[in-house]
């Protein structure tokens, strides 16, 4: 009598949209990070004033109906110009996280791959890489190729390529181990078709749970070299620049210095969030209650 | 021990030789001619002729990198083209003021993150936990740079306590030179001090699950005693090792910080020795930052190996 009835009490797997939207972490991270790059995309099309108009007849304006977020010491709209630096961001992100898993992930299949020299050269690279902080890379690159926003993007991307290889590198050595790469192997199947086809999907939420977290932190990089002078460079906006701009003016219009650093913190946040959250979603060991209780059945 | 420290030593070894030659590629290899881009377009023939001999580019590279390395390790950094003082003397006067403020801001945020950290752990799902976690959650998010400028703005501009930044020096006291240091430390351990406490408290956590705590529970030890002397104890590897990789952003957040607050340090260094396209003052403070983490690195992975008789056994591959 129970044993049919504890059959049907096995519960299938809570399917991932349902688990998503009662995380509230993935939620407000999601939303967040949503929100940012629709601003992003729409900064390109539209912005409620041009950016490079300079009105100095409309400085230091405050919040009003014509211009929601005020206006800076050269007359331009506030919020045009958080928009534009949203965008500004968001290509950074997209750019120096594509350049990590780009190059990275590759290699790192490689070295997981290739135990050995390749191996050892891989992981001894990224060892060095590592040491350099990717602001001391962008310094330095900076200081010949001159600032701007491809060479602080490529400063930023560098640094990301080792994260990217390790990380590949070391999800991928257990999948290596595997009984079905193993019959793959032994069929014969060429080794680039078994990274792609059987490798690759099995560690790809590790990647994609660890690109939110370097996009954040390509942010964070942009925002502090663009603060600097050395990234995106005038009349182009960014969150750092405007920071900069900001502080001489803090004594009489300090909304200039907390509007683009809350953008900052207010997106690397959601990023992280969501980051978080995708971990806590897509990590099987995290993944609560349905494998215990089918254990005790 | 003794073993693992010869090997780590050599890698160690390894890796700044390594270092040196990537920095000397970029900064010396890669741009053509290095005195061209120090002086620009517009540069007198004759000048750019004495910057070159100054700097020795008649010479052939790997002679170049060999004589830099040696005059390095012997303490001679060169003569800085924009200051016309040597090197080594602009880094010992900057450094008094990067010293103090990275001590100082790994003092604050380890004195925060790890009773915090604790804290959480131990009450776990509880609201402290959820406090806590909630508050370094945006101390990751928030720019520490972003973070200086709002500490000016309430402790300079709005409540008058502090100056705007710069630095009074050492010659006036030490506490008033401290008191300088204060706001721009704090800017910097914020970020790391949130790291450090979600990385204390999952490392407590995890300890606090082993079977060895169940039984000092059963043996009827305190809740503080257990805690303190058993999971803290045992968690703090951890911790160490985040600290350790923490100092590289350290150092590169001074760089945003001491501008941040017009301080005179190594950072604010780098930033006008770019401004002022002044190559060697660049490359010797790169070489000498890259050469600190890396440094830094070693001593805490022998601390590890140390508190972690494990480790010493186990090859370099992590």
């Amino acid at each position: 009598m129970s044993e049919p009835q504890l059959l049907t009490a096995v519960p299938t797997r809570t399917p991932f949209r349902r688990r998503a939207i009662r995380h509230p972490g993935f939620v407000l991270g999601g939303a967040i990070s949503l929100l940012v790059l629709l601003t992003a995309i729409l900064s390109l099309f539209w912005t409620p004033y041009p950016v490079t108009e300079l009105n100095i007849a409309a400085k230091l304006r405050p919040f009003s109906t014509t211009y929601l977020l005020g206006t800076d010491h050269f007359g331009r709209d506030i919020l045009s110009m958080l928009m534009v630096g949203a965008g500004n961001s968001v290509l950074v992100g997209i750019v120096a996280v594509g350049l990590g898993v780009g190059v990275g992930a590759p290699l790192g299949l490689l070295a997981a791959m290739r135990p050995g020299l390749i191996s050892e050269a891989v992981m001894r690279a990224s060892d060095l890489a590592f040491a350099f902080p990717a602001l001391l890379t962008a310094v330095m690159i900076t200081a010949i190729y001159g600032p701007g926003t491809v060479n602080s993007i490529i400063a930023i991307g560098i640094f990301n390529v080792p994260v990217f290889a390790r990380l590949t590198r070391g999800v991928s050595l257990s999948i290596w181990q595997m009984e079905y790469v193993s019959a793959a192997r032994a069929t014969g199947v060429p080794p680039l078709q078994i990274a792609l086809r059987h490798m690759l999907p099995n560690i790809a939420s590790p990647l994609i749970v660890q690109a939110t977290i370097q996009f954040a932190l390509a942010i964070l990089a942009e925002a502090g070299l663009s603060y600097l002078g050395l990234g995106t460079q005038p009349p182009q906006p960014s969150w750092g620049k405007m920071l900069h701009e900001a502080q001489t003016m803090l004594y009489f219009a300090p909304m200039l210095a907390i509007l683009p650093g809350a953008s900052i913190a207010v997106t690397v946040l959601g990023l992280n969030l969501l980051g978080d959250g995708l971990r806590d979603l897509l990590d099987p060991k995290l993944r609560g209650g349905s494998k215990r209780r089918l254990s005790s059945t | 021990m003794l073993g693992y420290a010869v090997r780590r030593l050599a890698a160690l070894a390894a890796t700044l030789a390594v270092a040196a030659l990537v920095i000397f590629l970029v900064m010396e290899i890669l741009p053509g001619d290095p005195a061209e881009v120090m002086l620009g377009l517009n540069a007198q023939p004759d000048t750019l002729a004495a910057l070159r001999a100054q700097m020795g580019l008649d010479r052939p590279a790997p002679e170049r990198f060999l004589t830099w390395v040696a005059a390095f390790l012997s303490g001679d950094l060169g003569i800085s083209y924009t200051y016309d003082v040597p090197v080594s003397d602009l880094i010992a006067e900057r450094m008094v003021v990067t010293l103090p403020l990275a001590l100082m801001a790994i003092l604050i945020s380890t004195a925060i993150a790890l009773p915090c950290g604790v804290l959480a752990a131990r009450y776990r799902g509880r609201f402290a936990d959820s406090f806590i976690m909630g508050v370094a959650q945006l101390g990751v998010a928030v720019p520490n740079f972003w973070f200086a400028i709002l500490l000016i703005l309430l402790f300079a501009v709005t409540l008058g306590w502090t100056g705007a930044g710069g630095f009074p020096g050492f010659e006036d006291g030490i506490l008033p030179a401290l008191g300088a240091l204060l706001l721009p430390s704090i800017a910097l351990a914020l970020p790391q001090a949130a790291i450090l406490a979600r990385v204390t408290r999952s490392a407590v956590v995890e300890v606090l699950g082993e079977d060895y705590i169940r039984t000092a529970r059963a043996k009827g030890l305190s809740g503080g005693a257990v805690l303190w002397r058993h999971a803290v104890r045992n968690a703090l590897a951890a911790p160490l090792t985040i600290m350790g990789l923490q100092f590289s952003f350290l150092l590169a957040g001074t760089v945003i910080i001491e501008n941040v607050f017009y301080l005179p340090g190594l950072g604010r260094l780098i930033f006008q020795a770019i401004a002022q396209r002044d190559l060697i003052v660049v490359k010797d403070v790169v070489v000498l930052l890259v050469a600190l983490v890396i440094t830094v690195n070693f001593i805490v992975d022998l601390l590890y190996a140390w508190t972690d008789p494990r480790l010493r056994k186990a090859g370099s591959d992590v």
